[in-house]
Parts: C-alpha cells; structure tokens; sequence
C-alpha cells in the first residue's frame, strides 16, 4: 500500500512535469501560428468596438496592445501574464479569457463526461458481447455496425439525430442547454439534463465504437490465450472465464483507450455542440476562431492540451492499481 | 470386456484434423493425430513421449475436450469403461480429470495465486488448499502473490497442487519438466509417482525419455501423431532387443548414451501424411504392405506395437 501511495505520487511529479514542459511547447507553437496567420487581432477589436476608429486612435491602441514590438517580447510579455493567471480579453465577449472557459467548460464537462461514461459502458458491454460471440452473427452484426459509426463523421450523425428525435418524434429539444424564455436560475437539473441527452449521445457514438473493437480484439485474444485453456481444462464454462479471467485481463487496454479518448472527446465536443447550438468550450473555440479572437483562441488551446494531458496522467496513474505487474516493476 | 471394467482411460482409434482455410474457400484437413492407441490403469504413469510436433499435447486437449471449435475429434474414448463423449467430459474436466500444464503461462497474470489455485468452485477450498501449499514447502505467503511473482519450481508446484486440491483420478501432465533444472525435474517427478502410488493414474506427456523411463511404468512411444508402441518403462533399460518398433529401436538408438545414431529424414507433417504406417518412409524393414495400409494394434512380449514386422 505504502508503496503504490510512493508510485502514485512519483508518477504525478513526473507527469507534471512533464505536462508543463508539454504546455510551453504548445504555448510556443500556438503563438508562432498566430503570429505567422493573417489574423489581425487589433482589426478585430476595432471591429468588436462597433465605431470608427481614426488612424491616430489605431496607432495608439497598437502601441498599447504592442503589436509591433519584436515577436519574442511579444511572447514572452504574454507569457508572464499567463503565469500571473492573466489570460487576456476575449474580442467578442468582451470578458477575461479566463472566466469564459471556466463557465463554458463546466457545460462542456457535464456534456463530455456524460458521453465518456456512455461512450465507455456500451463501448466496453458490446465489445465483450462480440469476443464471447466471436465470428457468429451477433459478434458480425455489431462489428458492421461500429464499422459504420466509425467512419460517419460525428456533426453528420448529430444533424441526422436532430432531424429524427428532435424535428419528426419531438422527443428532445433541438438545441442550447435549457428551454427558451425561462430565466436561468429557474431552470431545473432535469431539464439541464433532458438538453443534455442528444448531444451526449451523439458525440459518445463517436469513441464508442473504437473502444468496442479494441475490447473485442483483446478478448479473443484472452480467450487463445494458455491460461483460459487451464480454466476450461479446470472445468469453468466460458462465462465464467468472461468474469474470472476475461474481465480482468481487458479492462487495462480498455480503459488506456477510454482515457486516451479525452482527445478525441474534445475535438468531437466542437461539432456536436455546434450542431446542437449547446454552449460549452467547444462552441466558444468555433466562434473564436471564425472571428479572429486571439486570447481566446490561445487560452482554449493551452486548456485543451492541459485537458488531454490530464486524461493520459490518470490513465497511467490507475495502471498500477490495477495491474500488479506495473505495480511491482515501479518499485 | 472385464478389461475395460479395470482400465481408467481407453483410447481406441483416435484421430484429430483441423479445418484450415486455404485461398479463397478452399478447405483443408490437416490430420494432427491418426489412430491413436492409448490404455492407462489405475495406479501407474503411463508415459507418452515423442519428439516436438507430434501431436503431444493435443491429446490431453482431445481427452479432456478442450480443442479448438475448427477441430474434428474420430473414434473412441472410454473413461471407468464408459463412454467419454463431450458432456461427460465437460462434467469430470477439474474433477476427476485434471491437467497440470507445463509453464506458468497457464496462470491468469492478473489473478492471485491463492484465489486462481482454489477456482471457481463453491464453497472454496481454501483450507485444503493451504495444506496442499503447506506440504508442498510453499511459502505462506505464496497465496498473495502474482504468478509473475514465482519461481519455476514455485510454479511447478502450484500447478500440481491445482490437480492435487481436485482429488482427480487420472492426471494428464502435459510436459512438466522442460525449462527446469534437473533436481526440480526430479521432484516434480517424485510428486506425479506419489500420486500413482496414491492410485490415480497419470498420463505424463514428455519429450524427455531417460526421465520418463525412469519414473513411468509404461512407455507410449509418439509418432507423428499416432502411437508407434506402448513398452513397459524397463524395456527401455534392458535394451533395443526388448523394444518391439522399428523407430523405438531408432529413437533408443540416438539417445546419448546408446550410441548418439540419427537415422535419416524427418517426421512427416500433417497434411503431408503418408498412406500406410506412418513410419515407413524412415524405416530400414519396410515391405510394400507398409506402404499400402495402415498396420493394425498387435500384442507383442507384453507391449503393444502398431507394425507389421515388430517382433
């Protein structure tokens, strides 16, 4: 025990550093791409005023702003507000960068989450549903199926659902994360949840067959595999192979997947919440990057990565909880 | 028919082939086991020994049902006189016949040894089981570990315990010695011959002869995929005149200590067969009937020999 709370606590410092290593990078990169596209971010805050500007005026907020001082200062001027908490001002909202994400990004959780463990549980059920039935139909008909999710691109699919549940059967609403014209104190969690339904569905469809396939393949492999010939040779029927050897053996590489999918999650996010107007981080990238809005659009990028690189640490975290052989080399 | 009353196992033309997937739908048999002859009484270790790629260890897959869904199983198995078909086989697998696989390859990594040893059979026998582990000088500690976590010799001795705990009557020991130094061979042997002399049967599948004759009471000789002969273990010692197969002549022959004398060519394959005896292509007696039909099972000085000419 006291040696998995040294483990853990080895791999979390590692990790960060790694992490924060990985963050300046992305910072670097990111910048460089701003510099380098035609985007004119003073342009677009002189647009986002709503008046005429004279030149005079417009130098003036160049020189304020520093737009024409050399890149590197320019960076690292923006780096140091960064480490200060200081992400800048988004262009069009008009409100720190730092609280647009925090509010945004605790819609795009409930969304993301609820997709992830969706995603998760039907991805992990049908995978193992398909390894018991290897080659048989049930086993070839899911197969197809995850085929085809796999290769439809998620903002389709979701328009499709749209189009069925919403517009002809009427059972979820078509779009944002509460009913129009009720104050937002009043809305309750149910309804926050009836919004949630579709989109979440939608952008499970997306990770869910990815996991199934993986989860299937090793399960054939498990069930090959020399000590599931001991367990039959013991005498233990094939389910309780599944739930002695099977279950424990898969759930590894499952979960490396399912926590590795926060990538995909992200990127996905974008789409669906466009397609169902929800109002989360992945919407706000959208309309950032279709206006030009630096700080915002460089602010979403660092937390994205930050995101990501959370889920890979908890996956490796939980390795050695759950595999004593990692547990025992850490040592 | 009081014969089959006494004996535990009776394999009588036995064949396995496999369905392989050739181009395109073509579909394939490749025999991996051909008219297998195989007796084994209570209270004896009958040894099966053959070189690599015999077809060794799908016997003790075929006896205890557990070969691959692409497999066809021909001809007769009778376990305590009676038909072994597949239910019944599904019923004494784990109980009263028991295998002890060769590595710890065959030990769940992720479950631990204690638990994996009980298996999945209520209530547990954990009480019995630790004394097993207890007899067996295994650390008390084992029952917490990983299978990573053993020894070989460990190993070895978890995985008889798992045959010991069913109370089996008849043990097949697919190749327990290899990988092993030659004290832990020697006791992983004397544990297979205490559970003989117990009055349980082992069938004790090795490429390991000079150990196997010294431990067994009888000698199946293994051939491409068929028995060749089955000698009682001091044939062996007394000398190729007492041994009845031309190629059990040939393999005591090569053996180091008799001479080191290879004969030519190799086993065949399966799926490259020949049509009569299995071993007339190699032997130095063969006849033309050799070539034409497989010999039948012929009592010989005690033994049994599948040749036309073994005398």
């Amino acid at each position: 025990m006291k040696g998995t709370c040294r483990r853990i606590i080895r791999i979390f410092l590692t990790n960060s550093l790694k992490i924060i290593s990985l963050l300046l990078a992305v910072s670097i990169v990111s910048f460089v791409l701003v510099s380098a596209s035609p985007v004119d971010p003073v342009q677009q805050y002189i647009l986002g005023l709503g008046t005429a500007v004279s030149p005079q005026q417009r130098a003036e907020i160049e020189a304020y702003w520093g737009v024409n001082e050399p890149p590197m200062e320019r960076y690292l001027g923006w780096l140091s507000e960064l480490l200060r908490g200081n992400l800048g001002e988004s262009a069009i909202y008009r409100r720190p960068v730092a609280d647009i994400i925090g509010e945004r990004f605790i819609n795009s959780l409930a969304l993301m989450l609820c997709a992830w463990l969706l995603a998760g549980v039907i991805g992990f059920g049908l995978g193992c549903v398909m390894g018991m039935y290897q080659n048989r139909w049930p086993d070839r008909i899911i197969k197809k199926i995850c085929y085809v999710l796999s290769s439809v691109p998620t903002f389709w699919l979701g328009l499709v659902f749209l189009l069925v549940f919403s517009v002809w059967l009427k059972w979820f609403p078509v779009g944002f994360s509460s009913p129009i014209g009720v104050l937002s104190s009043e809305v309750s969690i149910w309804q926050k949840l009836y919004h949630l339904i579709l989109p979440a569905f939608t952008l499970s469809l997306m990770s869910f067959a990815n996991i199934a396939l993986h989860t299937r393949q090793k399960l054939v492999d498990v069930r090959n595999s020399e000590y599931v010939l001991f367990a039959r040779a013991r005498g233990e029927g094939e389910w309780t192979i599944l739930r002695r050897h099977g279950l424990r053996n898969i759930l590894l590489p499952a979960m490396t997947l399912q926590f590795a999918s926060f990538a995909e999650l992200f990127g996905g996010s974008v789409m669906a919440e466009n397609v169902f107007s929800y109002p989360g981080l992945g919407s706000a990238v959208a309309a950032a990057g279709l206006n030009s809005d630096v700080p915002l659009l460089l602010g979403v990028t660092l937390f994205s990565a930050l995101f990501v690189c959370i889920g890979n640490m908890i996956a490796n975290l939980l390795y050695g909880v759950i595999d004593p052989r990692i547990q025992e080399a850490g040592r | 028919m009081k014969q089959k009353a006494e004996t535990l196992l009776e394999i009588h033309d036995l064949s396995v082939s496999f369905r392989m997937y050739g181009h395109g739908f073509s579909q394939t048999e490749l025999q991996v086991i051909s008219d297998l002859h195989l007796t084994v009484y209570p209270g004896e270790i009958v040894a099966v020994a053959g070189s690599s790629g015999s077809g060794k260890s799908l016997l003790a897959s075929a006896i205890l049902g557990i070969l691959p869904g692409n497999a066809a199983v021909r001809g007769h198995l009778h376990y305590k006189g009676e038909e072994l078909g597949q239910k019944r086989q599904r019923k004494l697998r784990g109980t009263e016949i028991a295998l002890v696989p060769q590595s710890v390859a065959f030990l769940d990594p992720l479950m631990k040894v204690g638990v994996q040893t009980d298996g999945h059979r209520r209530p547990r026998p954990t009480e019995k089981r630790r004394q097993l582990f207890r007899r067996f000088g295994l650390p008390e500690e084992t029952e917490r570990m990983y299978p990573f976590q053993l020894s070989g010799g460990m190993a070895r001795r978890v995985l008889v315990s798992t045959a010991l705990l069913a109370d089996a009557k008849l043990v097949i020991a697919d190749e327990p010695t290899p990988g092993m130094s030659l004290a832990q061979s020697l006791e992983a042997l004397k544990m297979f011959r205490e559970m003989a002399d117990e009055g349980k049967a082992v069938i004790l599948i090795t490429h390991d002869i000079d150990l196997a004759v010294e431990f067994a009471d009888r000698v199946a000789v293994f051939y491409a995929g068929t028995t060749v002969e089955t000698a009682p273990a001091a044939d062996f010692k007394s000398g190729v005149e007492a041994l009845r197969h031309p190629y059990s002549k040939a393999l005591w022959k090569a053996l180091p200590q008799n001479g080191f004398q290879p004969i030519t060519g190799f086993q065949p394959y399966a799926g490259s067969l020949p049509k009569g005896c299995l071993f007339a292509p190699r032997c130095p007696h063969r006849t033309p009937e050799c070539e034409r039909e497989v010999p039948p099972v012929r009592e010989v000085r005690g033994g049994e020999v599948r040749c036309y000419h073994g005398a």
